[in-house]
């Protein structure tokens, strides 16, 4: 047997890249809350400079109590290796400044979370990056708007905040066709939902300030890598597979193959632009990571929960769960988020925007907030905060219409939660 | 269930179909001292070179076998033209050579009477492989020593790599 196939995933969400500290016994990861780390010598400091050997110099790019997140993560994936980063956002920024040269394009699912779509339609194209915009709903979409500059997919598992889930296998396949890979943001299903390796994706994002971190005390991002990638097939990414001349004529590809996108967004984009992860902040969802499965486990059934109740009340006009069989979603998130589809979703409320305003400001239980994937519930009205700055049209295109109202389904009693929806729909009316 | 999707990784680590015990890979690596490293470069920023380094950091004699920079020297080793010029009894041969150079090197590693054959990263040669074991070599393929030593002795998870290591036991320091 060799290694950690032979353990299961909640062992692995509690022990993997944490074993007792080698110096003191330490049990629980401690925090390393240091900047930098003394060298043995000029020789060793050089050596770990050419990434020669491993080891620690400077908590920009490697910390031990990151580490230990990022090898955890990489497990509970079935990935090779990860690279944590100060945000969701930040690990996007780190898989496409990897990846892509001035010029590129990507083609990325128009069912993302808000501030995906604008980094990449507003943002990324400042840096000479192109991002493509496709209806998923259809796998074919996605070969039909590549083009040669496409460098990349990208795509949710479980999209925010609609509830859409994407046919991941077959869009791994289009991207593969390509010779380029899947990125799959999985953020909403979590691992223990759903693990888009399995299916053919490349490389994994999170924020792991949600379900992973998962008690909304910790800001943080992870960027996972399948290892399963043939990175110098299509000859599509020579700054991975030719000398890099931002590492002196390195080539990561050749010297640390199945990890060699890790170790070239470690050591050059999470290097030049330095959205590490804070240590503290890694130990926080380290520890959240521990209770994954359970909590994952509640969340399902709250929200499933609190779905149903929605889809029977009159003051509402539609609920979008790709666990209610009404969902177009319901069969891609059987066969992809068999455990459930998470704790997230939408509804709309009778009444239009004064009705969704209403209802978030009557709410006494659910949190009034712009975050998902806590252990609170919580419940935000888009068109008059996320998505504010949109016209009519966008904000009904980003599937945040003016009735719509999106919950993040916590781990309180069930009853209460729908209690108190009741009590708020009943002031909308 | 999860975990039946089509490709399922049946292996955390290097993704092949290549399983090596890790009981197996800890005792070479625990227990060799001296490495013949066939195609060592002198450029400090090529895979063999990051290796060699490595391996001598951790206690090992690496000697580097390289027919153009026979007689030089890499890292304080003199380089030697091939396997049957170096002086000493050799307990690894590390190749990086591609996998086809890989058959004959392989044969002259079992006329010297190493202990093990490793091919580095990218090489296989399965035909070689079978006849390093019937005249008793271990063989590994498609694997970096630096990485596998990184692996089972602490180091890789540093790198945020997936080492496949769970253990409720304090890491013991090898060499």
């Amino acid at each position: 047997m060799s290694g950690q196939d032979a353990f299961g995933f909640e062992t692995r969400a509690i022990h993997a890249g944490a074993r007792p500290d080698p110096v003191t016994g330490s049990r629980t990861v401690p925090i390393h809350q240091t900047t930098a780390y003394v060298f043995e010598d000029a020789d060793q400091a050089a050596s770990l400079f050419n990434l020669s050997t491993f080891g620690f110099i400077y908590s920009r790019l490697t910390n031990p109590t990151v580490s230990a997140l990022e090898e955890r993560v990489a497990s509970l994936e079935g990935g090779r290796a990860a690279v944590a980063a100060a945000s969701g956002h930040a690990a996007q920024f780190l898989a496409f400044f990897t990846l892509l040269e001035p010029g590129d394009e990507f083609l990325a699912s128009r069912n993302l979370y808000g501030g995906s779509i604008t980094q990449f339609t507003q943002s990324f194209p400042r840096l000479g990056w192109r991002g493509i915009l496709v209806d998923p709903s259809r796998p074919e979409n996605f070969r039909d708007a590549l083009t040669p500059k496409c460098k990349a997919i990208f795509v949710e598992s479980l999209a925010n905040p609609g509830g859409v889930v994407v046919d991941l296998e077959a869009v791994a396949a289009i991207a593969h066709e390509a010779g380029i890979p899947l990125i799959v943001d999985n953020t909403l299903a979590s691992p223990w939902l759903c693990r888009p390796f399995e299916w053919g994706a490349d490389l994994v994002v999170h924020s792991t300030t949600k379900f992973l971190g998962g008690h909304g005390n910790s800001m943080g991002g992870v960027l996972v890598e399948s290892g399963r990638f043939d990175w110098s097939k299509s000859g599509k990414f020579p700054s991975l597979t030719r000398p890099e001349p931002a590492y002196h004529g390195l080539n990561f590809y050749e010297t640390f193959g199945d990890f060699g996108f890790t170790m070239k967004a470690r050591a050059v984009a999470l290097r030049d632009f330095g959205p590490s992860m804070a240590p503290m902040n890694a130990f926080l969802t380290i520890t959240g990571i521990e209770t994954l499965p359970l909590r994952m486990e509640r969340h399902v059934a709250n929200a499933l929960e609190v779905a149903r109740f929605l889809e029977a009340h009159p003051r509402v006009a539609w609920v979008s769960h790709a666990g209610l069989p009404s969902s177009p979603s319901h069969a891609l998130g059987k066969k992809y988020l068999p455990r459930g589809c998470g704790g997230v979703f939408t509804f709309g409320v009778k009444g239009g925007h004064a009705a969704g305003v209403k209802l978030v400001e009557a709410c006494q239980l659910f949190s009034h907030l712009a975050n998902v994937g806590d252990t609170r519930s919580l419940i935000l009205h888009p068109a008059s905060t996320t998505h504010r700055q949109l016209d009519d049209a966008q904000r009904l295109a980003a599937g945040a219409g003016p009735d719509v109202v999106r919950l993040s389904v916590g781990l309180e009693s069930a009853a209460d939660l729908i209690r108190d929806l009741d009590r708020a729909l009943a002031a909308t009316a | 269930m999860l975990g039946e999707g089509p490709l399922f990784p049946r292996r955390w680590t290097v993704q092949d179909d290549l399983d090596y015990a890790d009981g197996d890979l800890r005792r070479i690596l625990g227990s060799a001292k001296v490495v013949a490293m066939v195609g060592a470069s002198p450029k400090w920023n090529r895979p063999s070179h990051f290796v060699m380094k490595y391996l001598q950091a951790k206690g090992f004699r690496v000697i580097p076998v390289n027919p153009q920079n026979a007689g030089e020297t890499i890292l304080g080793e003199t380089v030697h033209a091939s396997l049957a010029d170096v002086p000493v009894p050799v307990d690894v041969v590390d190749v990086f050579r591609n996998s086809e150079a890989a058959g004959p090197i392989t044969d002259e590693a079992i006329a010297v009477k190493a202990k093990v054959v490793w091919l580095q990263l990218t090489v296989r040669n399965d035909a070689a492989a079978a006849r390093a074991a019937a005249a008793g070599l271990q063989v590994v393929m498609n694997r970096c020593m630096k990485i596998e030593y990184g692996r089972l002795f602490g180091e890789l998870g540093w790198a945020g790599v997936n080492t496949g290591i769970i253990s409720s036991k304090r890491l013991k320091v090898n060499r």
